[in-house]
């Protein structure tokens, strides 16, 4: 093929790796295209919930009186600040020759993303203690598989980031461990997204009715 | 929820599941069958197994095949599935068709809970099974060839995919032995298919084989597809390249993105099932027209999945048995863009009948009717092709030429199927039944048969035996119209779908006619497996070493049959459309290289089989409720992959020496071999060389 002079938005490869370069191309694109069928999925999950969320509350807690807003809140913070620190360790991928912020930056977004699904946990817990259980109705069955379809997403990243963390020990900031962190990037920045929709779209307006 | 508080190693699992101790306790005739089923099952598995063993067959077949990530392994192994499958689901189909032909004011032979397991399976094998893995094995094999690659962008992904949907069906094998099938049909509605009404494993069956095998078409999908967008040869635009492979990726299109629907409704199906939840079921704010919107968001385009590639079957043998370029070109890959978008906005035509009202289903009806139009322009152009072309009525060509006049047939039924008061009257009769065999026979299974007979000599290096070929297609062309023409006016009669004994006499004699047809359907097969026995058994008369039979148009022919495993020894560099036969006629065709290069694929690796052993556990032990197994199989297959990423050594470099050697030795003997004229093309003078006409 042809090389076109197309640059992968934070990788400085081109002149410098071609290689990698080479490499990274179907790579990256194919995880965009993984990315996309991913949405897919979610779209529907929120379709699903935006049909059974109001119809399917067959008398029981309506999201009123379930949702947790403070508590989703201080959730959507923590996952946002955590892309930007992932947003700071592809910086430091790219322009740091040492790992040490690398790694200091993966693993502050760790603890966020911890913190994340354990806000997350609890607050299924505190549902659970209200009754407000999956089994009650068709609004909290499809609540709980669309937010709980996300958290499993971003505790199967929370793994992956410790994977890497790992291979950097093992093998250094080779071409794979610099394409497949940057593969995570890319997945947890959707995570972030399909939370804010979440938060919009579950949380606000599920309060705001 | 199943109230299961005993724990015990095996679940739910126990020996009355068996089939053949369940028949042992209650004979009948309809247990008999399903133990005999059975029983076939496990003598076959158990003869391959002392075969293997008796050839000293293991080592090779672990070593080239299971392991292999050779995307022309993957293909042939894909379409190995895909034919053992088609030998259950034909077989179904004839016993279906036996017992409806004799149940008239009568039992017949099957009990109403088997005739339900038949019916689905036959349609889960059929579309999962059969058709997606033939598909998928078709696109595999050709389309990296025909863009001018050395394999696919994500080999080990590829072989993942396989060996998931391997995975699919050997569960569903799995359910003729232990335990029942659901009964629920291909479509598995509920609420009939939640745990009230369909308690027990089979519906579960379904669930796990089906989800498995949709991430495996997920996984597919955006691998060709990154496959198609990025791994082209030099010189071979998105313009040039074969319709075979823009049907192709049309189909990958369609399958990152109608799959997901699915894999979504069977994972709620099961939450409901397994756990309470309320997605589908009557009670509790469940919703059960989600299940069917969300099933047909994935069907329809499913079908578009199956029989996009098979169009680009057919375009290629078309265009080289007629000898000449394909006709409007543009206008097909327009059209199959179309259809490819079109097919995500009609889905609700399967279920015009659920109650959203008029308005809405005139909107879907005349969407529907709309996607004739592109197809249309598909038919005109094949037919045009064919216009002064100096045709050659191989095997491959009959088949293609019946499919457009079968096909047309099927798509003037379906446009009266798309009118929603006309769909009111014959809505899941015996007329849909009609219809949509009337696609999917000569649309889905003629093109792949043709694919086969088009590129056996390709993949194996010699041809099949044209004459038993041509028996199987008059068995399948009559078997087809005697077995589903019936079928119409059946259910214009009103004759229902699905149905174990009728009680009105007038059906019987068109219910004998459609089983004497389903017989013939049935030889129609059994000749295709006569003609590779024969052939296999006359290979060395039918070799064809420099590998362009047909005098083919596309990359995949320029190479040696078969193939060297990088394909290419030097990747070509592509000038225009028909790439190989531009070479050809500009006297390039076989002319050594100026350089050779090392060459670096992909190495054998257990990860892909690992993960498909694992997931077929992993299935298993949420059928019965084996909780440890289940996590088990799921760490294992995680661990596989991760394991697998702590590899480095991932690939082979073949020299260029090496390649060298090997290229210019076949370049050798194709320069030994004599040019065959087309007239003379299904006699042992054809070894491969095509006669180049100017
Ligand atoms: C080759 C010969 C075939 C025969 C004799 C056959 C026969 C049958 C019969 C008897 C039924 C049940 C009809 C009823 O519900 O009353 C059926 C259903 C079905 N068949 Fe076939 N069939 C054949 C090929 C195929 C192929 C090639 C496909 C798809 C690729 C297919 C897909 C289906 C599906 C999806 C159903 C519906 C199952 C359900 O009701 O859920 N069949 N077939
Ligand atoms: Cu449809």
């Amino acid at each position: 093929m042809k090389r076109q002079p197309l640059l992968h938005p934070g990788l400085n490869l081109g002149s410098t790796d071609e290689y990698s370069h080479d490499v990274s191309e179907p790579i990256i694109f194919g995880f965009w295209v993984f990315l996309m069928a991913d949405l897919v999925l979610f779209a529907i999950l929120f379709a699903t919930y935006a049909s059974m969320s109001v119809q399917g509350q067959a008398g029981g807690p309506t999201p009123i009186d379930v949702f947790d807003l403070p508590s989703a809140f201080i959730e959507t913070m923590l996952l946002l600040t955590s892309s930007i620190t992932f947003g700071m360790a592809s910086l430091a991928l790219k322009y740091k020759a040492d790992s040490l912020h690398l790694v200091f930056w993966l693993v502050l977004t760790f603890c966020l993303g911890a913190g994340f699904i354990g806000m997350e946990l609890r607050d299924f817990w505190v549902m659970i203690q209200q009754g407000a259980v999956p089994q009650r109705s068709g609004f909290l069955s499809s609540f709980f598989l669309l937010v709980a379809t996300h958290g499993i997403h971003v505790t199967a990243g929370l793994f992956w980031m410790l994977v890497l963390l790992l291979q950097l020990r093992v093998f250094g900031r080779t071409t794979e461990v610099k394409l497949r962190l940057m593969r995570l990037a890319l997945f947890w920045h959707m995570l972030d997204i399909v939370w804010v929709c979440i938060f919009t779209f579950v949380y606000l307006f599920g309060v705001a009715q | 929820m199943t109230a299961e508080s005993s724990f015990s190693l095996l679940g739910i699992l126990t020996a009355q599941d068996i089939s053949f101790v369940h028949t042992f306790e209650h004979p009948g005739m309809s247990e008999f069958i399903d133990a005999s089923a059975g029983g076939v099952m496990v003598m076959g598995g158990i003869i391959v197994i002392a075969l293997l063993t008796y050839y000293r067959g293991w080592h090779a077949l672990w070593c080239d095949w299971l392991t292999s990530v050779d995307h022309k392994k993957v293909g042939i192994m894909y379409i190995v599935v895909a034919f053992v499958m088609l030998a259950r689901a034909i077989i179904e189909g004839v016993l279906m068709r036996y017992q409806q032909s004799i149940a008239v004011n009568d039992p017949g032979i099957l009990s109403p809970d088997h005739f339900g397991q038949l019916f689905s399976t036959h349609g889960s094998i059929m579309i999962f099974f059969v058709a997606m893995p033939f598909v998928t094995g078709m696109m595999n094999y050709i389309m990296p060839q025909q863009i001018g690659a050395r394999d696919v962008s994500f080999p080990l992904l590829n072989a993942i995919s396989l060996w998931l949907t391997a995975a699919g069906a050997a569960l569903v094998m799995i359910s003729l032995v232990v335990g029942k099938f659901s009964t629920g049909g291909w479509t598995a509605y509920p609420p009939y298919t939640g745990i009230e009404f369909s308690p027990g494993e089979g519906v579960d069956y379904w669930i796990w084989s089906i989800s498995l095998a949709s991430i495996g078409s997920t996984l597919t999908g955006l691998n060709f597809a990154t496959t198609i967008y990025k791994n082209r040869a030099p010189g071979m635009t998105l313009f040039r390249m074969p319709l075979f492979c823009w049907t192709s990726l049309c189909t990958s299109i369609l399958m990152i993105f109608a799959m997901a629907p699915l894999t979504i409704a069977t994972l709620m199906l099961a939450l409901d099932r397994y756990a309470g939840f309320h997605f589908f079921t009557n009670d509790l704010g469940g919703n059960m027209m989600n299940y069917a919107n969300l099933f047909w968001l994935f069907g329809h385009p499913e079908v578009y999945i199956l029989i996009l590639p098979a169009f680009g079957v057919f375009s290629e043998v078309i265009s080289t048995f007629s000898g000449k370029t394909i006709y409007g070109y543009k206008s097909l890959v327009i059209a199959t863009m179309s259809i490819a978008v079109l097919s995500f906005t009609v889905w609700l035509h399967h279920f015009f009948t659920m109650g959203q009202g008029a308005n809405v289903n005139v909107i879907f009806g005349i969407a529907t009717m709309l996607i004739g139009v592109p197809t249309g322009v598909k038919v005109y152009d094949w037919l045009l092709t064919m216009v002064r072309g100096r045709i050659r009525l191989t095997t491959a060509m009959l088949f293609s030429v019946m499919f457009l006049v079968t096909f047309v047939i099927g798509g003037l039924t379906g446009v009266i199927l798309a009118n929603p008061p006309v769909d009111f009257a014959v809505h899941n009769s015996l007329f849909l039944v009609a219809h949509f065999h009337n696609m999917v026979i000569p649309g889905v299974l003629f093109g792949m048969i043709a694919g086969y007979q088009f590129w056996f000599p390709k993949a194996f290096g010699f041809r099949l035996a044209e004459r038993w070929g041509k028996v199987s297609f008059w068995c399948w062309s009559f078997g087809f119209y005697l077995t589903f023409m019936p079928l119409y006016v059946l259910g214009l009669m009103g004759a229902m779908r699905r149905t174990v004994e009728w009680f009105r006499p007038e059906y019987l004699g068109w219910l004998q006619v459609s089983f004497v047809g389903a017989l013939l359907l049935f030889s129609g097969f059994l000749f295709l497996c006569v003609q590779l026995v024969v052939s296999i058994r006359q290979r060395d008369q039918r070799r064809v070493p420099a590998g362009d039979p047909w005098d083919g148009r596309s990359l995949e022919w320029s190479n040696s049959s078969p193939p060297p495993e990088y394909n290419f020894a030097v990747i070509p560099d592509v000038t225009g459309q028909d790439a190989f036969t531009r070479i050809k006629q500009q006297g390039q065709a076989y002319a050594s290289p100026i350089a050779y290069e090392d060459i670096v694929v992909p190495k054998n690796s257990i990860v892909a089989p690992v993960i498909g052993i694992a997931a077929i556990m992993f299935g298993f032990a949420l059928v019965w409720h084996i909780w440890w197994l289940v996590v088990f199989s799921f760490v294992c297959m995680w661990g596989a992959v991760i394991a697998r990423s702590f590899v480095t050594e991932t690939e082979r470099v073949i020299p260029a020496s090496k390649v060298r050697a090997d290229h210019e030795a076949w370049l050798q003997q194709v320069r030994e071999c004599a040019t065959t004229p087309r007239e003379q093309e299904n006699t042992s003078v054809n070894v491969g060389r095509a006669e180049v006409l100017t």
